[in-house]
């Protein structure tokens, strides 16, 4: 009895501290300084998932580049029904293809998009959605530089060699709940992936990356103005949405922001505007170019709820705040880079 | 050998059960148990558990107490679809949420935040409940009501969180959702909404109190018991009689810090920052988005909001402005 609670304590305590070494991440933890002295912007990283995630996050070798043969392809009688790369060389093209199949489908080969007796053919739906995917890679490269800056991307920025990016999204309910009068989640409340594993709204996609979105929750007053403003279920979806984003990048709050004031631009650092860009720029790619293919896929690639597979921060970032550690993949195939008509 | 070692008590007085004091007539029957004796219990406090007063007041307190606890939980269990494995593993994301704020005031379906009203009242009614309890109890062993009113201060910042600046805001989409990390979200969400609450001074007063309180607690605790070998812990005699324990005792502070409380004011002291933490608090979280919206603007307003160089990057503008 005398040595019971000691006892009792050291089984108690063995069990906690193999639990937190199961669950948290180990020191050391490296630390750089973004901000001004004093106001705790600093970036924390495990350099031991950092080292994972860059062996993760390499860009493959780009091809040699082609030996242009002075034809393009919409003056070429052997291709047909090409409808978004004419303007390109022969040769261009078919080293485009030859990558395009790598990225996406290395294990299918051609025949995942095309119809070996008929190259022509649009018979099936991923030779239909590839050609809207290219327009989106013209249209990311070139109306949305302020985002990709000159790095661009590729296909290989979102599919690395699957045909379905491993991070998208779809409209989510979350798993049964049950009917009645019991009370409604509101969206939130449970552990969810697509959030960092807190309890906040688990799908902050759907409302905060459709176009005209209200992200912005803070009061721009000090005092109130008679307006309303957000509720905090508002603010709970835009801090979603943030922890998505820092999630997605693989970085902390103060990346961007100044936590003492998230709505401040001028404590901000300068990462916050492409960022801000970005968010525009996914709205884009889902309602312009994702949307459009609505009809095109089978169900089996639609959500639970019916509805096309679409873009978050996660699907091009993969957990690096720039995706393949900034390499540029695109300044080797520059007929990704040509404005749509 | 019997030793006193005055930071773990090792030494338990076994004697009979302790009643206490007569009750008047009638109430009598209020006194449930007789008295039973746990050893594990006296290694941290008084081994003797029972008779135990709940009375009306205390029954109604505990079955309110305990139909709150059942909405909350039901609804989370409904929550994950009726699955008791999903309810264990998510138990602390789970959550009762308020209703949606574009049901203001009225009662909304019980779907949409009623059944959060419902257990908000049942625990309520619980806490006042036993609030009465704790404030009849003082009376009838003769006491002063310092407790009640120290509990009552923990009420008030209870009751402005989940009712009062609802109420006043309009819409109870403003209070705290039922939940362990839900109701922290809310915390940081309330916290960003309103333009950062570490610039609210009734929040800052509330800090200062709140570690205050740790800090003179630990003071307090360990004075006492640094000269309870002579008699110190006989704290209310030595308040009027002032002993050897008692002289050291504030002569050993005013030594080290050049000042002393008294074994009358200490209490004063701890009592007070420890009633003043919810009050001030209550007070921060009442004038926030009723009286000031951005606490952060209302900072640099004043002048207190330090200003930093920003001068590790070009100044950063809004975007969204220079789209217009």
């Amino acid at each position: 009895m005398k040595y019971g609670l000691a006892f009792i304590a050291i089984i108690v305590g063995s069990l906690l501290t193999l639990a937190m070494m199961l669950q948290w991440e180990r020191p050391p933890m490296a630390s750089t300084q973004l901000g001004p002295r004093g106001v705790g912007m600093v970036l924390t990283q495990n350099p031991r998932t950092e080292a994972i995630l860059k062996s993760k996050n390499i860009a493959p070798e780009s091809d040699p580049p082609a030996q242009l043969s002075g034809i393009k392809v919409k003056d070429s009688p052997d291709y047909q029904n090409v409808k978004v790369l004419g303007d390109i060389d022969v040769e261009e093209f078919n080293r485009l293809m030859g990558a395009i199949t790598n990225w996406i489908a290395p294990d299918e080969g051609c025949t995942y998009c095309h119809n070996p007796e008929n190259m022509a053919d649009d018979s099936l739906y991923t030779k239909v959605v590839a050609r809207r995917m290219l327009q989106m890679t013209r249209q990311i490269n070139t109306m949305w530089t302020p985002h990709v800056q000159q790095t661009g991307v590729t296909c290989y920025t979102c599919h690395r060699g699957h045909a379905v990016p491993a991070n998208i999204w779809f409209k989510n309910d979350g798993p049964p709940h049950a009917e009645g009068m019991s009370a409604s989640r509101q969206g939130e409340g449970l552990a969810s992936k697509s959030v960092g594993m807190t309890s906040l709204p688990y799908d902050p996609f759907t409302t905060l990356l459709a176009k005209g979105a209200q992200i912005r929750v803070d009061g721009t007053e000090a005092l109130p103005t008679g307006k309303p403003g957000a509720s905090i279920h508002d603010t709970e979806v835009t801090y979603a949405l943030m922890i998505h984003m820092s999630e997605a990048l693989g970085v902390n709050c103060t990346f961007c922001h100044n936590s003492r004031q998230f709505a401040s631009w001028s404590e901000s650092r300068p990462q916050r505007v492409p960022a801000w860009h970005g968010l525009r720029m996914v709205t884009d790619v889902n309602e312009t170019f994702m949307a459009s293919l609505q009809g095109t896929f089978p169900k089996n690639r639609l959500g639970p709820l019916g509805d096309v597979a679409k873009v978050n921060c996660a699907t091009c970032h993969q957990g690096v705040n720039k995706p393949l550690y900034g390499v540029s993949m695109v300044k080797d195939y520059p007929e990704l880079r040509i404005p749509n008509p | 050998m019997i030793e006193y070692q005055n930071i773990f008590t090792r030494t338990q007085i076994h004697g009979p059960g302790d009643f206490g004091i007569p009750l008047p007539q009638g109430a009598e029957r209020e006194r449930i148990g007789k008295p039973t004796f746990v050893h594990l219990l006296g290694l941290i406090g008084d081994a003797q558990i029972g008779p135990l007063y709940l009375g009306w007041i205390g029954s109604i307190s505990l079955l309110c107490g305990f139909i709150a606890f059942e909405i909350i939980g039901f609804n989370m269990l409904a929550s994950v679809n009726w699955n008791p494995i999903q309810f264990v593993r998510q138990l602390f994301w789970l959550a009762l949420e308020p209703p949606p704020a574009k049901y203001g005031l009225h009662f909304p379906p019980m779907a949409e935040g009623g059944w959060w009203l419902m257990a908000g009242f049942f625990l309520t009614t619980s806490i006042i409940l036993w609030w009465v309890r704790t404030y009849r109890r003082a009376l009838a062993l003769g006491m002063g009501t310092h407790v009640a009113w120290a509990f009552a201060a923990a009420i008030w910042l209870y009751l402005v969180l989940g009712f009062i600046r609802p109420v006043l805001m309009g819409n109870f989409g403003e209070a705290v959702p039922f939940g362990i990390f839900p109701h922290l979200d809310w915390t940081a969400a309330f916290s960003i909404r309103y333009g950062n609450l570490f610039y609210n001074p009734f929040h800052m007063l509330s800090i200062a109190f709140l570690y205050g309180s740790a800090l003179i607690f630990a003071m307090h605790a360990a004075t006492i018991l640094a000269v309870s070998r002579l008699g110190g812990e006989r704290e209310i005699e030595q308040i009027v009689d002032r002993g050897t324990a008692s002289e050291r005792a504030a002569l050993f502070w005013r030594w080290t810090m050049g000042f002393n409380a008294t074994m009358e004011s200490i209490h004063r002291w701890a009592w007070w920052f420890a009633v003043l933490c919810p009050l001030a608090g209550g007070i921060g979280i009442l004038l926030t988005g009723t009286v000031v919206d951005n606490w952060y603007l209302w900072g640099i307003k004043h002048g207190f909001a330090p200003e930093y160089a920003y001068d590790m990057w070009a100044p950063v503008l809004d975007p969204a402005l220079a789209a217009k």
